[in-house]
C-alpha cells in the first residue's frame, strides 16, 4: 500500500520540501529535492531518522567552565536524550584540543562526539 | 604587544567579518593589521552559536559556530595579525584616528591607514516592540541567555516562553530543552516562521514544541521575576481577536524578534546610514562615504547565513589593504615643500614625485618682503639646487610661480623634501 | 536588648533621604529604613525627573510653598552633593488659541505662588527655541527656574552624605507597626526586629497611609496610587532640547515631552488610579494614551526609537478631609500630630515631591525644634558629598588620565552608554552599597542604552558576584526573588 510523505529536508539551510512516496518501510519514490541529498534524507528519515547533536560538557580549569562538542555524524533520533544523559556527566581538563575526541562511539551508534573548539587552560 | 601608533588595516571586531576580513588584508598584502574586539577572546556571536550548519557553502562541512571560527581565528594569527582582545573601541574619527580603551592597555589612541567596519549587530529588545506589563527579572534577549547557557554555563529558567521564530530563538528552544528547561510554546506574530524551516523540523518538531503564528506576548506579569506571561491572537490588521487571551505560567520570557546593525561608532565616524538597512551605504568594495573607512558583515546588513558574512568581510578586507597599501604608497612619495628664506608660504603644501614622471608641477608662493633688485629662486633639496627661476623683483603683492618639469624627476626623486629660497642674483 | 535611635525615618524615597541629611547635621543618632533592596525604589524611581518652577500647586497651599521653597535650594544642594542638575527653564506650551488664555491663569498663578522669572512667549519665539515643536503651537508660559535631574543621583548623593555624616541605612528592612507607650511612638517594630526610638518619621510614599494608620493618625486619609506610563527614545535619533508640558487639565500636569540629563526624550505620563500600590505594569492602553499626547506638542517623534518603557506611581490622596486647610487630592500633609507624640507625619508627597524634598527636610527640622527639640548642630558636620568619575562624561584626555590611575575604568561593560567597571566597583563599595543590577544601572545609568543590557548583563552579573563573593545565581534584579539565573547548566536529568 502506497502513500504519500510530507517532509522537510534538513540537510541544508534550504530546507526543501519533499514528498516521498513510501510503500511500508520502503521508499518509492521522492521528489520537491532540489539537489541529491534529499533523496537521501528521505530515505533516512523513513527507514532510520537521524540528527546532529551540539551541546556542552564540563571542562576542569578551561577558560570557560564548559567546552561545546557535537557529533561528528548524525545519530539515531530516539537516542537523543540518551547521548545527552551520556555527555552530561562528562567532565574534560583543560587544555582542550578541536576535533579531540569526547566519547568514542556513543552508545554504540558508531559516532564520535568531538570538541568544537580549542579550550586552553584559564 | 607593543601598539604601533599607525595600522594599514584596523578591523573593529573578530566576528566572522571582522575575522575574514583581517585575514584578507594580510593576504592583499597590507603589512599592521590589527584586530580590536571588545570579548575576551576572537570569534565574536559564533562562539555562542555551538550547534551546527555553519560553513556549508564555503568549506562544504557541516560545522559548529566555534569551530568555523576557530579555522580563522587560527589563521589571523598565524598571518600574523594583530590582536586587543576585552578592548572597546570608544570613537572613531572621519580621519581615521581610533580611541579604545581596555583594562590591559588604558587608554588607547592609534591612526590607520584603512579601517572596517565589522561590529556585527545587536538584538531587538522588548521597549522596541512595546510588550507592555511589569518589568521583572526573567525577560532577555535569545542570544543573551545563549552566552549564559551555552558559554558561562547557567540557566535563565526552568519554564520558558519564547517570542518570535528567529532562527535564535528556535535553535534556544532546543538548547534549552536539551539542558532541562521545559519550552512552553513558541509564539510568532506574523502568519509565517520568520527562520529556517529546517530549524522548524528540527528544533521544535522534535521535540513537540508548540508554535502558534499570528501570536504574541500581550503583557508580562510578575513583580520580581516572571511569573506568567499572557498571550494572545492577532488578526490580519494585528489586532487583537478577543477571547484570545491565554495565560501562560512560566519563569523566563526569551526574545527573538529581529536584529539591528550596531553602528554607533560609523555614526560617530561620519558614516552614512541606510535608513532601510540600518547600516552604512557601502560601494562595491564595501568602502562607505568615509575614505578608507570600510564595512562589512552584519553591520552593513543583516545575512542569515555566516558564509556570506565571511565572504563580505573578505571583500572588504582585500580592498580595505589596497587603500591603504595606496596610501603608503603615496605617504612614501609624498614629501614637503618647505618655505625658506624669504618665503612666506608654497602651494601645494606637498607633492607626490610620480606625478612629476609625466607633468609639470606648478609651486606656486608669495615672499614675506620685497626685494627691488633681480633675485633667484632656488628649489634644492638638502645638498643639491634642483632648479632656479629669475626675477627682476620680488613683492608680497605679486605671486611667484616655479615650475618643476619632468626633467627634474631624478633629482627629486631623491629628495626628502624641497625648500624654497629667494636670493639675491 | 533592640537597638535604639533618636530618629528613625521610614522609608528611603527622596523625602526621606533628604531628611536623613539634612537630620545629619544636628546631634542626635539617625537610622532610615527602607524595605526594597536599595533606596530610592518608589516614587522617586520613575517620574519625569523635573525641579518643578512651583506656578503648579495652589496658591497658599502647603504644596505651593515647599514647591516654591524647594526650587531655590537646588543649585546649593547640586552643588554640595555633587550631583547634576541643569536649570535650563521649563515651557507650557499652549496648541491653537484655545489654550492661550490658560498661560495667563498659570502665570497668575505662578506669582501669587511666588515665582520668579516667569513669562509668556509668542508662538515665533517658541519655534525658535524647540525646532520640533508642533506648528499648531500659538504661545508657551517660559519658567527660568525650572530645571532637570537625576532623582537617582540626587537621592543616592543625599544618603550618602547621611551616612558619612553617622547616619545608618537599613535596607530590606520593612515597618510592621509602631510601639507604642500610650499615645507615644517609642519604636519600630520591622521584619528584622524592633528598633527603638524618641521619634518615628514617616516617609513611606505610597504607603504613607498605611504607616500613619498604625499611628492611629488620619484614618480617613487614604493613597491610591496615579500610576503613570513613560516611553524613553534614543539619543541617536530624538533629540529635544527642552522640558516641555501641554497646558494643564484636571488630572494633572498632563503629558509632556522633555529631555534627561542623559540627553534622552521621554514622554508621559499619563494618571490612572489604582489600588495596588506595587502595580508597575505599562499597559497598551496607557502607551497609547502617552504616544498620542506627546504627539500633540511634538508631532514628529516615531515609535521606531522607543528604547524604554516604565510606569511609576504617584503618592495621590483621596480628597478633602476634616482637617480645615487641608486637601488631601491637592496638597501634603506634613504635621506632628497632636494627638500622638514622637511622630513626623509626611503623606501624600506627590510631584511636585522631588522639588519639594529638600525644603520640606528644612520643614522637618524647624517643626521638630518647636516641638521642643534641641536640635543642636554637630561639630565637623561635612555638607559635601564628592562625586565619582563618570568615564562616559569625560573627554579624551580625562578619560586617559582616569584609567592610567586605576585600569579598571579602561573596561567599558555597558557598550552604548560607556560605563566602565571601575564605575560599577565603586558603587557596589560606595556608602549606599548598589547590591543589585538595578542598584547599579541606577547609578551608572548602565543598561538604559539601546541594546537595553543585552551587553552587560551577564558581565555585571560576574562582577557583582565575584565582589560581593557570591555565586551568579544569588545576584539579583532588584532584590531577593528577581534572580538572573535559575541553576547551573548540566544539573537537570530528562
Amino acid at each position: 500500500m502506497e502513500e504519500i510523505q510530507k517532509l522537510i529536508c534538513i540537510s541544508c539551510p534550504k530546507g526543501c520540501s519533499l514528498e516521498v512516496t513510501v510503500d511500508g518501510d520502503t521508499v518509492v519514490k521522492v521528489s520537491g529535492e532540489t539537489c541529491k541529498k534529499g533523496v537521501d534524507y528521505a530515505e533516512k528519515e523513513i527507514t532510520d531518522p537521524r540528527r546532529m547533536i551540539a551541546t556542552t560538557v564540563r571542562v576542569k580549569n578551561g577558560f570557560h567552565p564548559l567546552v561545546p562538542v557535537y557529533s561528528l555524524q548524525p545519530v539515531p533520533k530516539p537516542l537523543i536524550r540518551d547521548v545527552l544523559k551520556e555527555l552530561r556527566k562528562v567532565e574534560l581538563a583543560a587544555p582542550v584540543k578541536q576535533g579531540s575526541i569526547v566519547l568514542e562511539n556513543v552508545l554504540g551508534t558508531g559516532v564520535n562526539i568531538i570538541a568544537s573548539r580549542d579550550m586552553p587552560v584559564s | 604587544m607593543t601598539l604601533k601608533n599607525v595600522y594599514d588595516v584596523v578591523v573593529i571586531g573578530s566576528g566572522p567579518g571582522g575575522l575574514a576580513a583581517a585575514v584578507a588584508a594580510k593576504k592583499e598584502g597590507a603589512q599592521d593589521v590589527l584586530i580590536i574586539e571588545r570579548d575576551v577572546e576572537l570569534g565574536g556571536i559564533l562562539l555562542q552559536c555551538i550547534h551546527n550548519g555553519f560553513g556549508l557553502e564555503i568549506f562544504k562541512e557541516d560545522l559548529p559556530g566555534p569551530s568555523y571560527a576557530q579555522r580563522y581565528v587560527k589563521e589571523a594569527y598565524s598571518l600574523g595579525v594583530e590582536v586587543l582582545l576585552d578592548t572597546m573601541v570608544l570613537d572613531i574619527t572621519p580621519q581615521r584616528k581610533i580611541y579604545a580603551a581596555s583594562k590591559r592597555n588604558g587608554f588607547i589612541e592609534i591612526e590607520s591607514r584603512s579601517i572596517v567596519l565589522a561590529m556585527g549587530c545587536r538584538e531587538r529588545t522588548r521597549p522596541q516592540i512595546r510588550i507592555p506589563g511589569s518589568r521583572p527579572a526573567g525577560v532577555y534577549t535569545a542570544g543573551t541567555a545563549q552566552r549564559w547557557v551555552n558559554v558561562e554555563g547557567y540557566m535563565p529558567g526552568n519554564r520558558v516562553v519564547i517570542l518570535g521564530s528567529g532562527d535564535i530563538g528556535m535553535i534556544m528552544a532546543r538548547r534549552l530543552t536539551f539542558e532541562g528547561a521545559k519550552v512552553e510554546r513558541v509564539l510568532e506574530v506574523m502568519s509565517y516562521l520568520t527562520g529556517l524551516t529546517r530549524n522548524y523540523v528540527q528544533c521544535l518538531l522534535d521535540f513537540d514544541i508548540p508554535l502558534q503564528l499570528r501570536h504574541t506576548v500581550k503583557r508580562v506579569i510578575g513583580n520580581n521575576h516572571v511569573e506568567a506571561i499572557e498571550a494572545v491572537q492577532v488578526d490580519e490588521k494585528w489586532n487583537v481577536v478577543p477571547g484570545s487571551e491565554e495565560i501562560i505560567p512560566c519563569d523566563t520570557l526569551l526574545l527573538s524578534v529581529g536584529l539591528i546593525p550596531e553602528n554607533e561608532l560609523s555614526r560617530k565616524a561620519g558614516v552614512i546610514l541606510d535608513p532601510v538597512t540600518g547600516g552604512p551605504v557601502v560601494d562595491d568594495n564595501f568602502q562607505t562615504n568615509v575614505n578608507g573607512i570600510f564595512a562589512a558583515g552584519n553591520v552593513v546588513h543583516v545575512y542569515d547565513l555566516v558564509d556570506w558574512v565571511t565572504e563580505a568581510g573578505y571583500q572588504a578586507g582585500k580592498c580595505a589593504a589596497a587603500h591603504a597599501n595606496e596610501v603608503r604608497r603615496k605617504e612614501h612619495h609624498l614629501i614637503p615643500l618647505i618655505a625658506g628664506n624669504n618665503v612666506r608660504y608654497i602651494v601645494p603644501h606637498m607633492l607626490d614625485k610620480r606625478n612629476l614622471e609625466g607633468s609639470e608641477i606648478r609651486l606656486q608662493m608669495r615672499v614675506s618682503k620685497p626685494v627691488e633688485q633681480p633675485v633667484w629662486l632656488e628649489v634644492h633639496d638638502k645638498n643639491n639646487l634642483i632648479t632656479r627661476r629669475a626675477e627682476r623683483y620680488v613683492r608680497p603683492g605679486e605671486m611667484v610661480t616655479v615650475v618643476l618639469k619632468p626633467d627634474h624627476f631624478t633629482d627629486v626623486n631623491k629628495a626628502d623634501s624641497l625648500t624654497i629660497d629667494v636670493v639675491p642674483r | 536588648m533592640p537597638e535604639s535611635y533618636d530618629f528613625v525615618i521610614i522609608g528611603g524615597g527622596v523625602v526621606g533621604c533628604m531628611l536623613a541629611r539634612w537630620l545629619s547635621r544636628y546631634e542626635g543618632s539617625v537610622l532610615l529604613i527602607e524595605k526594597e533592596a536599595d533606596i530610592c525604589m518608589g516614587a522617586t524611581a520613575a517620574n519625569t525627573a523635573i525641579v518643578h518652577a512651583g506656578y503648579d500647586p495652589l496658591p497658599d497651599s502647603l504644596k505651593a510653598r515647599m514647591n516654591v521653597t524647594g526650587n531655590q535650594m537646588w543649585d546649593q544642594l547640586s552643588g554640595e552633593l555633587n550631583f547634576p542638575f541643569e536649570r535650563r527653564g521649563d515651557y507650557v506650551v499652549a496648541i491653537g488659541d484655545d489654550e492661550l488664555p490658560a498661560l495667563d491663569t498659570l502665570m497668575q498663578q505662578g506669582k501669587k505662588n511666588g515665582v520668579m522669572g516667569i513669562q509668556i512667549l509668542s508662538k515665533a519665539e517658541m519655534i525658535v527655541r524647540e525646532k520640533n515643536i508642533n506648528p499648531d503651537v500659538s504661545g508657551a508660559l517660559w519658567a527660568t527656574t525650572g530645571g532637570i535631574c537625576d532623582p537617582f543621583a540626587v537621592t543616592v548623593a543625599a544618603a550618602e552624605n547621611a551616612v558619612l555624616n553617622g547616619v545608618k541605612v537599613m535596607l530590606n528592612t520593612a515597618f510592621e507597626d509602631f510601639i507604642m507607650e500610650g499615645s507615644r511612638i517609642v519604636g519600630v517594630k520591622t521584619n528584622r526586629g524592633d528598633i527603638k526610638c524618641r521619634w518615628a518619621i514617616n516617609s513611606a510614599g505610597v504607603y504613607s497611609d498605611q504607616v500613619m494608620h498604625k499611628a492611629g493618625v488620619r484614618p480617613e486619609f487614604i493613597i491610591k496610587p496615579r500610576r503613570g506610563e513613560y516611553f524613553v527614545f534614543d539619543r541617536a535619533d530624538i533629540t529635544i532640547d527642552n522640558v516641555l508640558f501641554p497646558v494643564p487639565s484636571e488630572k494633572g500636569k498632563g503629558i509632556l515631552v522633555t529631555t534627561t540629563l542623559h540627553g534622552n526624550t521621554i514622554i508621559g505620563p499619563n494618571a490612572n488610579i489604582i489600588d495596588d500600590k506595587e502595580n508597575r505594569e505599562t499597559t497598551k492602553v496607557g502607551l497609547n494614551e502617552i504616544w498620542e499626547g506627546a504627539q500633540k506638542l511634538v508631532p514628529s517623534l516615531s515609535l521606531k526609537y522607543v528604547i524604554a518603557m516604565f510606569a511609576g506611581l504617584r503618592p495621590y490622596g483621596n480628597g478633602p478631609c476634616k482637617t480645615p486647610g487641608i486637601d488631601y487630592q491637592h496638597d501634603y500633609i506634613i504635621e506632628i500630630p497632636e494627638d500622638v507624640q514622637g511622630f513626623v507625619n509626611l503623606g501624600g508627597i506627590e510631584s511636585p515631591g522631588l522639588t519639594s524634598a529638600p525644603a520640606i527636610a528644612q520643614e522637618v527640622v524647624d517643626m521638630l525644634r518647636d516641638a521642643g527639640e534641641e536640635m543642636k548642630e554637630k561639630k565637623g558636620w561635612d555638607p559635601i558629598r564628592r562625586g565619582r568619575p563618570r568615564f562616559r562624561d569625560m573627554d579624551h584626555e580625562e578619560q586617559k588620565r582616569l584609567v592610567h590611575m586605576d585600569p579598571r575604568y579602561g573596561r567599558v561593560i555597558c557598550r552604548c552608554e560607556n560605563v566602565t567597571e571601575g564605575e560599577i566597583v565603586a558603587e557596589i563599595h560606595a556608602p549606599i552599597p548598589a547590591l543589585t543590577y538595578d542598584a547599579i544601572k541606577r547609578r551608572t545609568w548602565l543598561g538604559t542604552g539601546r541594546c537595553q543590557a543585552g551587553f552587560d548583563m551577564p558581565r555585571v552579573v560576574k562582577i557583582l558576584a565575584d565582589e560581593l563573593g557570591v555565586s551568579p545565581l544569588e545576584v539579583s534584579k532588584k532584590g531577593q526573588g528577581s534572580e538572573f539565573l535559575a541553576r547551573p547548566t548540566k544539573q537537570v536529568e530528562n
